[in-house]
């Protein structure tokens, strides 16, 4: 249809196809791919939407935030002993290693995203700087972090690190999950579970929704707004820095100076899918977003689809429901 | 004041006003410091020049612009890049930058939309000209120089398809948007077989004409001939974009930029005008990309990574969003430090972020800080209104003009 349609076009074959039967077929081990893509996502669009709902800002550098945490994930266990070949160690030290490489990915990215704030966005804040002013801050520091980091480790992708061997664990319609995806998909549910309880319930976590529904009047009421800003680039961070160590356990070699540019996009698309500013927004847009991006990339018969796929997603949100599936902003969100 | 006081003498009245005036514009300095900022500091340049009569100011631009022209053939020594990078080469490459962020300042500093993907649109319009003369399309094939009206109209109709759903949103989804899709677009140029990907167009065409002893003229080594052409066009567009943004689009853009829901308030059709300065912008960002094509004779997907944009929009923030010389300046330095300086061209990227968040941080208005002139439809004009408020000013307050002059007009004068 479309060649008779423009005619100038040269073969069907040479633009865009669509291997349906693929998807059939794969339908269900896409699925859970997608899903632990999409935990990885939610993760990391946390991260935006936490500061987006608090300081009305697109935190362009929480990529580099999330990065730096990949790093220090590749560092911690290459430093550990784990290579590209599968570990020989027993299930308890493995955890074990891998949880002190979470710890240290979680406080890499915390800090990073606090120096952040500190550097780049608080003295805007303090003469109170329109918002061109800081997009542009965010994305230079975006860049310069990028581009500090490519300076010192070269444009290539570190060695690939192989953590364990992911082993089946139960097969659903006759797919095979296996131990890697269920760690990964439970782990990120179990710290967005309780990152949510933490903003409806603690303490700081009301302070954090009462600044995002209202700066002024919050201060006001006896909440330290800087403190809660603070705070808020620190819990994104440190998501952030648990986000790189399930990306660099699905992606073993993706550990890159600039691969947090596009997991950014992704994440953020995410955040806008499920609603920027809501926390469970941020959970749901990211498992659809691993969802849709994973079913595009199979019926498009490239991985770089998922890209693709997930841009076009975030313009028809924009387009069509702009405040995302579920909507509520973060001030707004039950107690 | 009540009625009841009678007439109040007018002195009284306006010293009031303008002391009001003082503290509401001390008050408004925080709120919009990227313009207000330039407009205490504004000072120098923009006093000496406005002393000028219009003929020395005529003079001084033929003077500037003739230097311009012969400056691949003058090659002076401290400012030349050779030996490391061909001089006229370079001048090329430099007038490119200028004529991009011409186009970008139309999108961040007029209208104050941030759009970080310009290279997207570049890349548009060098694969427009490339599809369209290089022996390895499969397209039809037409003269160069009717590509650049063509990639233009391409590249505006993807501004105008990108800015509808972003641009009815609040500013810092352009942002996010506009990224993702300079991206995008190099992806696609990556996985769409008919885009060709690293493999590329080869031959891209040029404009006719050869020399004596046939060989053409615009080759893609000899710089001098495509420089030449770029700095006729980035005049014309400057003309063109000057006489935009004296006019009521330029007016409507500069309210858009310094408070948009006022704006919309006043009457202003926001959404109508931030689409036309997308379109525009992205118009002559694929007007310089189908230049750049014609002038290296080969595109690939190599060239249009994201990055590319970020210096872009680095030229615009150091020359200062809002100023068209000021973007002129700021493109052309960009593209000069790394040529001419080799030994930091690998630091380039590094440095120019961290020029972006210094740049932000303490001087926001960039070099050359925007004008403040919204009045400024010929300066006639201006300086007979400016004549009537003195004769009219209150003696003993001989800088705070009467409460009915705008911040514009203010501005002009500081």
């Amino acid at each position: 249809m479309l060649p008779s349609l423009v005619p100038l076009l040269p073969t069907e074959n040479d633009w865009i196809t669509f291997d349906i039967p693929s998807l059939a077929q794969n339908f269900w081990s896409a699925t859970f791919d997608g899903l632990t893509f999409g935990a990885i996502y939610a993760l990391v669009a946390l991260g935006y939407t936490l500061v987006y709902g608090v300081l009305n800002l697109i935190n362009f550098a929480h990529s580099e935030v999330f990065i730096v945490g990949c790093y220090a994930v590749f560092f911690t266990l290459s430093s550990l002993g784990f290579g590209p070949s599968v570990p020989r160690l027993d299930i308890w030290a493995i955890i074990l290693n891998l949880l002190l490489a979470l710890v240290l990915a979680m406080l890499a990215s915390a800090v990073t995203a606090f120096l952040l704030e500190r550097i780049a966005y608080k003295p805007l804040r303090q003469r109170n700087a329109p918002r061109l002013v800081f997009l542009i801050t965010a994305i230079g520091a975006s860049f310069t972090i990028q581009y500090l980091i490519y300076l010192w480790r070269g444009p290539s992708p570190e060695l690939a690190l192989t953590m364990f061997r992911p082993t089946p664990i139960f097969d659903v319609f006759g797919t095979i999950v296996d131990s890697q995806q269920l760690v990964i998909i439970i782990a990120a549910v179990i710290m967005m579970v309780g990152i949510d309880r933490f903003i409806s319930k603690s303490r700081t976590g009301r302070g954090i929704r009462a600044v995002a529904q209202d700066p002024d009047t919050a201060t006001l009421m006896g909440v330290n707004k800087e403190r809660i800003i603070i705070t808020t680039f620190i819990i994104g961070g440190l998501l952030a820095g648990a986000a790189a160590l399930f990306y660099v356990m699905k992606i073993p070699s993706g550990v890159q100076y600039s691969g947090g540019f596009v997991l950014g996009i992704k994440a953020f698309a995410a955040a806008v899918l499920g609603g920027i500013g809501n926390v469970r927004g941020a959970l749901l847009g990211g498992l659809l977003l691993g969802l849709i991006g994973n079913y595009g990339q199979i019926l498009l018969g490239n991985s770089q689809w998922t890209d693709v796929v997930a841009f076009v997603v975030l313009v028809l949100v924009l387009l069509l429901r702009p405040e995302g599936i579920l909507g509520t902003s973060l001030g707004r969100s039950k107690a | 004041m009540s009625m009841t006081d009678g007439p109040t003498p007018l002195q009284t009245a306006a010293a009031a006003q303008a002391a009001e005036d003082r503290e509401a514009s001390s008050k408004a300095a925080g709120r919009s410091d990227l313009r207000q900022r330039g407009k205490r500091k504004s000072g120098y340049f923009s006093d000496r020049w406005h002393a000028l009569s219009r003929q020395q100011q005529w003079a001084f631009l033929v003077i500037v612009v003739v230097l311009a022209y012969l400056l691949p053939l003058l090659n002076p020594p401290i400012i030349t890049t050779e030996p490391g990078n061909n001089f006229a080469l370079a001048c090329f490459d430099m007038a490119r930058f200028a004529l991009i962020a011409v186009g970008l300042n139309v999108v961040v500093g007029y209208a104050g939309l941030l759009d970080l993907g310009y290279v997207a649109f570049f890349a548009v319009g060098s694969y427009c000209a490339a599809m369209l003369t290089s022996p390895d399309s499969p397209f039809l094939h037409i003269p160069y120089l009717w590509t650049i009206p063509v990639a233009m109209a391409v590249t505006m109709f993807f501004g105008v398809v990108l800015g509808v759903p972003t641009l009815r949103l609040r500013g810092d989804y352009l942002a996010i948007v506009t990224l993702g899709f300079g991206e995008i677009v190099r992806i696609l140029a990556t996985i769409i077989p008919a885009m060709k990907g690293q493999v590329g167009f080869q031959n891209v065409g040029h404009p006719p004409g050869t020399e004596a002893d046939g060989t053409p003229i615009f080759s893609n080594s000899n710089g001098v001939p495509w420089y030449w052409l770029t700095l006729t066009i980035i005049i014309i567009v400057t003309l063109l974009v000057g006489n935009l943004e004296r006019s009521r689009v330029g007016r409507a853009w500069i309210a858009i930029r310094e408070d948009e829901d006022a704006a919309e308030i006043m009457g202003v059709p926001t959404f109508k005008y931030k689409v036309w300065a997308f379109a525009i912008g992205a118009a002559i960002g694929g007007l310089s990309g189908a230049l750049f094509a014609g002038q290296v004779g080969f595109v690939n997907n190599q060239k249009f990574d994201v990055t590319t944009s970020i210096l872009f929009l680095a030229a615009v923030v150091l020359g200062g969003a809002g100023n068209k010389v000021g973007a002129i300046l700021g493109g052309a330095l960009v593209s000069y430090i790394p040529l001419r300086f080799t030994a930091i061209a690998e630091y380039k990227y590094l440095i120019f972020g961290i020029a972006l968040v210094l740049i932000m941080i303490f001087r926001s208005q960039g070099l050359l800080p925007a004008r403040q002139r919204l009045l400024a439809y010929g300066r006639t004009a201006f300086n007979k209104v400016a004549a009537r408020d003195t004769q009219t000013k209150d003696t003993d307050n001989p800088t705070a003009g009467p409460g009915t002059r705008t911040a514009g007009e203010r501005g002009a004068e500081a």
